[in-house]
């Protein structure tokens, strides 16, 4: 299983804090997003902006970054801390 | 007992004094502290601004802390960190983050301490939602915030 979570304004978009998918198949952050839009057609448009931020395991990583079963996959927006 | 790099996320208030003292407390070879406090203030982009709620990752946004202090270390000879990050709800006027820096040099405080302002608005997973007079909105990252970070590279 992969750990999937989103926060902020995706949070609210999406009305979903976390889920869990099925790791087979999937070894890559974008797999994840294209993964999760199969799943959920209506958030395409959320999922694939390009100004989406992702984190693998509480690091920020590219779309290409590999991905394993027990990860934590995180997608945010850009942050505006300070 | 102060130890070198604390590193606080918190719904909480803070007192600068309280922080300043703990950076001085038994330290005898740093003379520079430098200080940075950023306050939540009542206009942003031309709207009346009532107060903000801050999300952060927990687990990642300290993680993301640690590492800029890392990064700011290994770049100028600094010995006490402090950074405190609020979260929740705050009104206008309320104190929203702290980073403190100690060093034997002033011009490696003051250089560390931006940097690590600099870094924290880039990188670390924190979000601000404004409340307005207009109702309520998630802000949108600045280019201008992602410039000044470049700058230091």
């Amino acid at each position: 299983m992969i750990k999937v979570v989103f926060f902020a304004a995706l949070r609210e978009k999406l009305a979903c804090s976390e889920l869990s998918i099925e790791s087979d198949n999937i070894s890559t952050v974008e797999q994840v997003k294209q993964h999760l839009i199969m799943q959920q057609p209506d958030w395409q448009a959320h999922i694939h902006n390009n100004a989406l931020l992702s984190a693998v395991n509480n690091e920020m990583v590219p779309a290409n970054h590999p991905v394993k079963s027990g990860d934590e996959v995180a997608f945010f927006p850009p942050v505006t801390g300070g | 007992m102060q130890t070198d790099i604390k590193i606080s996320v918190q719904t909480e208030d803070f007192s600068q004094a309280e922080e300043v003292a703990l950076l001085e407390q038994s330290n005898h070879s740093d003379g520079a502290v430098v200080t940075f406090c950023g306050r939540v203030r009542n206009r942003n982009l031309g709207e009346n601004i009532q107060g903000l709620f801050l999300e952060h990752y927990p687990g990642m946004t300290e993680k993301s802390l640690s590492k800029i202090i890392e990064q700011a270390k290994s770049k100028w000879q600094i010995n006490r960190v402090t950074v405190i990050h609020r979260v929740g709800q705050l009104s206008v006027g309320e104190q929203i983050v702290f980073v403190g820096v100690t060093s034997p040099h002033r011009h490696d405080a003051f250089a560390a301490n931006e940097f690590i302002m600099d870094f924290l608005k880039v990188n670390a997973p924190f979000w601000k939602k404004e409340l307005s007079d207009n109702g309520e909105k998630w802000l949108d990252a600045r280019s201008s915030d992602q410039d000044k970070a470049k700058q230091w590279q």
